[in-house]
């Protein structure tokens, strides 16, 4: 399937930055005229995914995240959010709604189930140690000719 | 931004802005200082005119949730519908917390 868009960006894991990384894709989702609630879903989706990095992949410390988005010909956004913190230990329970390794910090333990919710599919890719990498995926919008041939 | 309203024993707290992981903190605690007050029995978060909310509000809002519960409180919610209120629906947060209607301001 063809790339007819896609952008890297990478920011440091500060609190900051979440509404960066949300500026950041709205600004490359935009042109392709999703509605409000598609927008909304994918903003929320990525804020979840930045702040999983920030609170918990760089629990004591600050690093690098790094998100990545594409468009395909088929009209489908797919966003990946990466981090090289210290990883997850058992993916299947930290997916769990209500989950959390930090209730006393007052976390929701939702951001998960906001981003299966909100997005068509969400694969977490994690392991202790070996960081983190978070890859959803959105149908926003009809398939299209590519601007270009790859 | 938090500009809030206290008649008799509610305090009404308007929220402007993105409410998510980072805002939450400042909000957490300058709430926290308001609801202090023992007189106050009622809580309302008026979210009408955010402009963004996460889960890190979800979060911050069953913390203001519990406490009030301590004290026989009750706490209420004011969304202004979109997806904020599409977010209060997925966590299930109406089941204790009231939903308020949008008021009419002149």
């Amino acid at each position: 399937m063809n790339i007819i868009n896609e952008m890297r960006v990478d920011f440091l894991s500060c609190p900051e930055n979440e509404a960066f990384a949300r500026m950041v894709i709205s600004a490359f989702v935009l042109p392709l005229n999703p509605t409000l609630e598609q927008l909304g879903d994918i903003k929320t989706s990525v804020s979840e995914a930045v702040t999983n990095a920030v609170v918990h992949g760089y629990r004591d410390c600050v690093g690098t995240i790094r998100m990545k988005a594409s468009l395909s010909e088929a009209g489908e956004l797919t966003v990946e959010v990466i981090d090289n913190g210290c990883g997850i230990r058992d993916v299947q329970e930290a997916r769990q709604p209500f989950f959390t390794t930090m209730e006393a910090f007052e976390r929701s333990g939702m951001g998960f189930t906001v981003m299966e919710s909100f997005m068509d599919a969400v694969q977490v890719f994690s392991s202790p140690g070996q960081g983190t990498t978070v890859r959803m995926k959105k149908q926003i919008c009809a398939p299209r000719e590519p601007a270009y041939q790859a | 931004m938090l500009t809030h309203e206290k008649q008799r024993g509610t305090i009404t707290i308007r929220l402007s802005g993105d409410l998510d992981h980072h805002t939450a903190a400042a909000i957490r605690q300058e709430l926290d200082r308001l609801i202090a007050d023992r007189s106050i029995n009622r809580l309302v978060f008026d979210l009408s005119d955010l402009k963004f909310m996460d889960s890190s509000g979800i979060g911050m809002m069953i913390g203001r949730y519990k406490m009030m519960a301590r004290r026989g409180g009750s706490v209420a919610v004011r969304t202004g519908g979109g997806q904020i209120d599409r977010l209060m629906e997925l966590s299930g947060l109406y089941r204790i917390i009231e939903k308020v209607q949008e008021e009419v301001r002149k």
